[in-house]
């Protein structure tokens, strides 16, 4: 079942229709990755799942129900990419004010910072003030700030920019026990080798409309196109074109070839063992996350909207 | 509702748990107070005393001369010839001499004090009044013989102010009370002056602060923008009342201790600061201080919710925050203009359009009212004004909270007035 769910989602400003009719679907449990030039609409469409702002048209159905933003903003953690904490005020006191605006007890928040403190070996920080804090032990906290509440849906929006490697991996652990332990992830970001690793599925929104939807390896399927990349034996300059395939590079070391319509891999490996050729490696190349949003959204008129959305 | 709770405790305490704040209450007070008091232990303890001799060889002032001021004081010298009156003078510590003729005619003869040092035009005038005031009364005395008629002549004429409608258990109240009144009304309105100003401009720095930490998506992903924007001002407010009610229990602390202070000292002061404080007591602080709260409270949320979402449209730093400050603040200003004028003419046209326009009637009303009601103020006009008053400050704070809730989430673009009256119309 999924946990949510966006209908016809449509919000438009003045000048320009920030999301234009978009209908996804996020199961409960999933990483999700949200994808999209700057611009795209991915604010937006982040902040009428969160409630900030209301859809002009369309509906957010959150656990099988029309999304209540009174009610279920307890049921959501959002770290929006433009986040901030108050810098005078003491980091304990900070989480506990964030918890309990959540709608947490005073106990309950203490107890549930108490935990997430020791777990991420924080404990130390509790009478510092933000200023006192480093960028990255900010994020930290804002992201134990955001998952705090035990949220079913937790937004990230750009969660890794200005961690070191090694809290980068700290939250990343903590991203995947989240999702074992049930939670659903909404990822947001254009750092594409970090949604490949870690994202199950993803939706790619450009100039306010959905442009791709699906598994990471069903995109990838999908935008492939019968590369190969071929290493032999030996006599890799008497290879050229042939009925069966086209080569597209060629190096002392390998060939990348593409395969024409209606054949198959078994072709060329048989073409090869018919000319007993000996096969060192033969695998297919498939696209990257990042070459396929660069294909997709190449050519819009995205960039010159990001400005005019700034 | 709860939530509010939450951001107002917040907003109130992280104001009141700073050393500033205790630093601020009692400490601007205790400053302005002890300025005022050390001018005036200046002004009244000068020991710059002022003692002219008087050679009064042709009796015209009868070895009687006296003056308003302590610190002026005159010596008769008796039947001394004028040589030696000069040296002696010239000798003493005193300040001056008369010297009038044995032959000298009181009707055509003026007098001419001599000085051995510079004193200073304040003295100068006190010292010729005393001797005008006692000359006329001399050649009134030269002229009539008759002591009946004398005395009538000398006694001075009654004038004095009453009004109409202004009777204390039936009999009219000759007492002027309106130079007291007018001290109260100017220092109330400056006060609320001084409140619109401080704490709306803190409520700008608050909402400001947040949008620039960014911390205030993450709030809203939490609250309504339209909580947050109240509970930070109803925090703020919160404060200011907090801070007046300190200074109200300070005034009373040091109007039971000042007469104590002053009893032990023997000197005239402690006669006019007894009459001060008891013409202070005759003002009608249980109508005064309601309806300065009112005004208070409903300028301050007027103006409160205004700064608020003009900080809520700054994006970063303070450079595109002066034009949009000053239409928000230049109503202020003119109120208090309008508050100097209403107290000396508080029925006048303007002080009347001043006290009942809502961006102005927080500084001038109470002005007016510290005057008396109905004298200065008619009920009417103060139902007027105060319905008028609240009915701004519903207004601006829904306006308010329109811009606020597009402007906190909105970076990088500096905020037209166009803008801000397109975000304030725009549907939900």
């Amino acid at each position: 079942m999924p946990l949510l769910e966006l209908v016809h989602l449509k919000k438009y400003y003045d000048s320009h229709k920030a999301v234009d009719d978009i209908s996804f679907q996020i199961n409960e449990g999933n990483i999700f990755g949200l994808l999209g030039p700057n611009g795209a609409g991915k604010t937006t469409l982040l902040r009428m799942i969160t409630g900030i702002f209301y859809p002009d048209e369309g509906e957010v159905i959150l656990d099988g129900k029309k999304f209540d933003p009174l009610n279920d903003i307890q049921k959501i953690g959002y770290m929006p990419e433009e986040r901030g904490l108050y810098k005078k005020m003491k980091i304990g006191e900070q989480a506990l004010y964030l918890a309990q605006l959540k709608g947490l007890s005073r106990n309950d928040a203490m107890q549930k910072i108490k935990y997430w403190f020791e777990r991420l070996d924080m404990q130390s920080w509790w009478n510092k003030k933000v200023e006192d804090l480093s960028k990255g032990m900010g994020q930290k906290l804002q992201f134990v700030t955001t998952v705090l509440h035990q949220p079913k849906l937790i937004i990230l929006d750009e969660p890794f920019s200005g961690l070191d490697p090694v809290n980068a991996n700290l939250i990343k652990d903590e991203i995947y026990n989240l999702s074992k332990s049930g939670s659903t992830i909404i990822f947001s970001t254009h750092r594409m080798e970090q949604v490949e690793e870690i994202c199950d599925h993803i939706v790619l929104i450009n100039l306010g409309k959905k442009i791709l939807d699906g598994s990471v390896k069903d995109v990838k399927q999908l935008h492939k196109e019968n590369l190969y990349n071929l290493s032999l034996k030996d006599n890799i300059e008497a290879i050229g074109n042939t009925d069966i395939f086209d080569i597209q590079n060629k190096t002392p070391e390998k060939i990348i070839l593409k395969i024409k319509e209606n054949y198959s891999n078994n072709d060329v490996l048989k073409y090869f063992i018919d000319r007993n050729i000996e096969i060192e490696h033969f695998s297919e190349i498939l696209p990257s996350l990042n070459d396929i949003f660069i294909q997709l959204v190449h050519g819009t008129n995205s960039v010159t909207r990001s400005f005019q959305n700034n | 509702m709860n939530k509010i709770l939450l951001i107002i405790k917040r907003e109130f305490l992280s104001r009141v748990q700073k050393r500033s704040f205790l630093l601020l209450t009692i400490g601007l007070p205790v400053l302005i107070g002890g300025l005022y008091a050390l001018i005036i232990y200046f002004a009244v303890k000068s020991n710059n005393k002022i003692v002219i001799n008087v050679a009064d060889n042709a009796h015209f002032f009868r070895d009687s001369l006296p003056s308003n001021d302590e610190n002026i004081s005159f010596v008769f010298a008796k039947n001394q010839p004028i040589d030696s009156a000069e040296t002696l003078s010239k000798n003493s510590e005193n300040t001056g001499l008369i010297v009038i003729q044995q032959n000298a005619d009181i009707l055509k003869d003026g007098v001419e004090i001599m000085l051995s040092k510079k004193i200073g035009y304040v003295d100068k005038e006190k010292v010729r009044s005393a001797l005008e005031a006692r000359l006329k009364q001399m050649k009134l005395a030269s002229i009539v013989t008759d002591t009946a008629i004398l005395h009538q002549l000398q006694s001075p004429a009654k004038v004095s102010f009453v009004n109409y409608t202004d009777t204390k258990d039936g009999v009219k109240n000759t007492e002027d009370k309106s130079d007291i009144a007018t001290g109260v009304g100017f220092a109330s309105g400056f006060l609320i002056y001084i409140v619109l100003l401080v704490y709306g401009m803190m409520v700008l720095r608050g909402v400001m602060e947040e949008k620039v930490n960014r911390i205030a998506e993450v709030i809203i992903s939490s609250v309504k923008p339209f909580q947050l924007m109240m509970g930070k001002i109803i925090g703020i407010g919160l404060v200011g009342l907090l801070q007046f009610l300190i200074w109200i229990v300070l005034t009373i602390f040091l109007k039971v201790l000042v007469p104590m202070f002053f009893a032990k000292s023997d000197s005239g002061a402690a006669a006019s600061i007894h009459s001060a404080m008891s013409a202070i007591s005759d003002i009608n602080f249980a109508l005064i201080i309601p309806v300065f709260l009112i005004y208070f409270l409903g300028g301050y949320f007027l103006y409160a919710s205004l700064f608020a979402a003009i900080g809520s449209t700054v994006s970063d730093g303070q450079q595109d925050l002066q034009g949009l400050q000053l239409p928000v603040t230049l109503p202020i200003i003119f109120g208090f203009v309008i508050m100097t004028q209403a107290i000396n003419n508080p029925t006048s046209g303007l002080s009347v359009f001043g006290s009942i326009f809502p961006l102005t009637s927080p500084v001038v009303m109470i002005a007016r009212v510290t005057q008396g009601i109905p004298d200065a103020v008619s009920y009417p006009e103060l139902i007027i004004s105060i319905v008028l008053l609240f009915a701004t400050f519903l207004f601006t704070t829904w306006f308010a909270g329109k811009i606020y809730r597009t402007g906190i989430l909105m970076y990088g673009k500096k905020t037209t007035w166009k803008e801000l009256m397109k975000w304030a119309l725009r549907k939900s």
